[in-house]
């Protein structure tokens, strides 16, 4: 228990190091920005696009990009597994390979970097993230198939010299974020981001013998240049990025150095080192200002080694990535276009155990987005695009997102569209090797590990009324979309639970997704939002039609924020509590086994609470404590077979709600402007 | 890979062809600021999509708070007086043009400008 105290320590040397600080800044004038809302949904946006600004970033304990979207219901933050303490996120109830997720959009998490990307972006670093939900749009490319997500950076035009935010919690995990910001003349800016995470300690909290989350430490270092000339037109950006990030998990007693790939102890480390090369040249026409062409490019270096017990797995992966987009006006800016072309290239040097699976992947399309907008109540977006792959063959694929006021504070939206994607079955599914089970793919005549590729079309309704509910300003939505895929890589940990079968889908499998929301403004600074999803998510497997495993069928959320009036020099208190509640979910089969290591068919209901306190002290330096789980409940059963992690039923994959109890967190972020 | 070929081409052809077109003569993207009298986000509608109406009106953008209208026009199609004719058909007074009493009382309520 040496930890939280040597955190208490160092988050108090922390504290009287800024109040210092701020004393010698007091003399400066505070300016106060107005309460700007943390999501936002537009009524006139074509796309049903919802807005995180970094506001509602500061809500959460957010320390990645994955955990994000806690306050969030638009997106299922999952539990992390009980393995690498990685947190999945679901939108409409598909998982993140069937999300396009592009950084300033250039597509970041696909591939190798399916499982852990998400984490590999630091909270700290987002200026904002758009979150559409449905078909997508053309210009990034064919892959989204129920949404996309697009974080944008703080730029360096317009950042602050300075920002520092130091995090830790009753986890034993340690973040420091320090963000530097110089204006190297009136056009040129750069940015240096310097992101350290690590979790130093081993934590047991149930008592099966196994670290509940994994001992890890990451560095992440970005810098960015950022050119504007208004005069000319032209702007530019350049990002280079380096990330190393270890984990280590497993039994409490595992030593790498002595148990590495024995059947001593069982363990697992997983290694990543990653290296990004981007950049965008932009130009504005002079007199059009609606007239323009961007070209970006991005360049990227994954690599991961990894061993799960006994099962080993590296993937390396080389990536090119490259959009040429020409938007402009056909006769004036009521109709609006963009086009361009794409490439991409990405060689895998991919290893299961001793099998050899490379490959390398290549495509170039052309795409052509046509966009309406009456300025009033009608706008639509029809898009296509037409590409080349050397795995996917040549194909088409058709966007069409529209959007309707029908009356004063009301949108109708309605989308359409088709995605069609390589599934690195692999890659995605790599918390399976931490188990007993046996890969099997079942087909051999695609060209994608013996598989063909998935091909799904999204329909989804949407419809917002905001309105006054007893003198208060409220809104509510209703959305529903459907999933139907033609084609899937089924993954079957129906059949049996010593095996994960991997085949071509055979009959149907589609995911319905329904959300209600209702929000509401009880008092200026109060907020309300709650949120009820329905998801029936089936497929058609070897033994039988199921509801997807893991996934709650039905789903409550509710979010309450507070906040005070900012007083002089910035002084404010904000409050939020989160709560979550989960219905039933289907668990992977695991009835052959033997009786103590059977699950039931279904998991429990349960409900989980967040809760976080910020105090702000000027408008350059703050604090906040928070809570994860503050009902503490936790998973009965976190590792199936935890006596006997070489035997047939050991499995950590199994998870359907939290492994790791309480937990609790404190940290700072200090700012000079 | 043929196909591929072409349509690459064939874009790039598309590409090629509307930057020369831009960069033709200076009156095809003339810019004007005009004052139109309105006062709401309705008016500003109905201003904008008058000014649309206009075959040769690539953007037009009217600001509440100052009530200039940001124009550019394509001068060999049309004129700007032809733009505030339409403007003013719609029940909104510009510098030149002004409206019809009869257009201005059609105007709703909450955009009963103060005419000058």
């Amino acid at each position: 228990m040496k930890t939280p105290l040597l955190f208490l320590t160092m988050l108090c040397a922390a504290v009287s190091f800024s109040q210092e600080t701020i004393k010698q800044d007091s003399l400066k004038t505070v300016t106060v920005e107005g309460s700007r809302k943390g999501i936002k949904k537009s009524l006139n946006v074509t796309a049903n696009t919802t807005l995180v600004t970094s506001k509602e970033l500061l809500k959460a304990a957010c320390c990645n990009l994955a955990e994000s979207f806690e306050t969030n219901p638009s997106i299922d933050v999952n539990f992390s597994d009980a393995l690498t303490g990685t947190k999945q996120i679901k939108m409409l109830g598909l998982t993140s390979p069937y999300i396009l997720i592009t950084e300033e959009n250039v597509p970041s998490v696909r591939g190798a970097s399916q499982a852990y990307g998400m984490s590999f972006t630091p909270g700290t670093w987002v200026e904002s993230i758009q979150i559409t939900k449905g078909a997508g749009s053309v210009v990034n490319g064919f892959e989204s198939i129920s949404g996309q997500i697009n974080t944008e950076l703080i730029k360096p035009i317009g950042d602050i010299p300075l920002f520092v935010n130091a995090y830790g919690d009753s986890g034993s995990r340690f973040e420091l974020n320090t963000h530097f910001n110089k204006k190297v003349s009136d056009k040129w800016a750069t940015s240096l981001f310097v992101h350290g995470n690590a979790r130093v300690a081993k934590n047991d909290m149930n008592d099966d013998g196994f670290m509940d989350n994994p001992l890890g430490k990451q560095l992440n270092v970005v810098n960015r240049w950022q050119y504007a000339n208004p005069e000319s037109g032209w702007v530019s950006f350049l990002n280079v990025r380096y990330m190393n990030d270890e984990k280590q998990t497993g039994q409490l007693d595992f030593d790498p150095d002595r148990d590495k790939l024995t059947t001593h102890f069982w363990g697992s480390e997983i290694n990543t080192e990653r290296l990004d090369f981007s950049s965008k040249v932009g130009y504005v026409f002079k007199d059009m200002p609606y007239q323009s062409i961007g070209f970006q490019n991005a360049f990227s270096n994954h690599n991961q080694q990894s061993y799960f017990g006994l099962n080993q797995y590296n993937i390396k992966q080389q990536s090119y990535y490259s959009n040429l987009i020409f938007n402009s006006i056909i006769s004036n800016t009521m109709h609006k276009f963009a086009t361009g072309l794409n490439f991409t290239y990405d060689k895998y040097a991919e290893f299961v155990n001793l099998a050899d699976v490379s490959r390398i992947d290549n495509s170039v399309g052309a795409f052509f987005e046509y966009t309406f907008d009456d300025n009033d109540k009608f706008s639509y977006i029809l898009g296509g695009r037409m590409d080349y792959h050397n795995r996917l063959g040549v194909f088409f694929t058709p966007r069409l997102h529209v959007k309707y006021n029908p009356w004063e504070k009301a949108v109708l939206r309605f989308s359409a569209g088709r995605g069609k994607r390589a599934a690195n079955i692999f890659a995605e599914n790599q918390n399976l090797f931490a188990s007993s089970r046996v890969f099997s793919v079942l087909d051999t005549n695609g060209k994608i590990y013996g598989l063909d590729a998935e091909i799904a079309w999204n329909y989804g309704l949407s419809f917002t009324q905001n309105f006054m509910f007893f003198g208060m300003k409220a809104d509510t939505t209703i959305d529903f979309y459907r999933t139907d895929f033609q084609n899937q890589a089924v993954v079957d940990v129906m059949n049996s639970p010593q095996q994960v079968l991997f085949y071509n889908l055979d009959g149907k499998s589609y995911a319905n997704s329904l959300q209600l929301d209702f929000n509401l403004e009880i008092i200026k600074h109060l907020n309300l939002r709650t949120a009820y999803k329905y998801y029936d998510i089936a497929t058609d497997y070897i033994s039988g039609s199921f509801q997807r495993p893991l996934q709650a069928k039905h789903r409550f959320f509710g979010n309450v924020e507070y906040a005070t009036h900012i007083v002089e020099k910035g002084k404010q208190w904000k409050f939020d509590f989160t709560w979550n509640w989960l219905g039933k979910q289907q668990l992977p089969n695991t009835a052959t086994n033997p009786h103590h290591d059977r699950l039931p068919n279904f998991s429990p209901s349960f409900s989980t609470m967040n809760a976080q306190i910020t105090r702000t002290f000027s408008s350059t330096f703050e604090i906040y404590v928070g809570g994860e789980n503050i009902g503490n409940y936790t998973q009965h059963k976190a590792v199936l077979g935890a006596e006997n992690p070489f035997g047939p039923t050991f499995d950590t994959s199994i998870v359907y709600a939290p492994v790791f109890g309480q937990m609790y967190y404190a940290g700072l972020r200090f700012k000079i402007k | 890979m043929n196909i591929m070929k072409n349509i690459v081409i064939g874009l790039l052809l598309m590409l090629v062809s509307f930057t020369a077109q831009a960069q033709e003569k200076k009156s095809k993207n003339a810019k004007y600021n005009i004052e139109v009298n309105g006062n709401c986000e309705m008016c500003k509608k109905r201003i904008e999509k008058a000014a649309f109406s206009v075959s040769g009106v690539k953007s037009a953008e009217w600001h509440i708070d100052d009530h200039q209208l940001h124009l550019i026009i394509n001068e060999e199609k049309c004129s700007l007086i032809e733009i505030k004719k339409a403007i003013a058909k719609v029940g909104h007074d510009t510098d030149e043009v002004k409206a019809t009493d009869e257009d201005y009382e059609k105007l709703h309520g909450c955009c009963m400008y103060e005419r000058k």
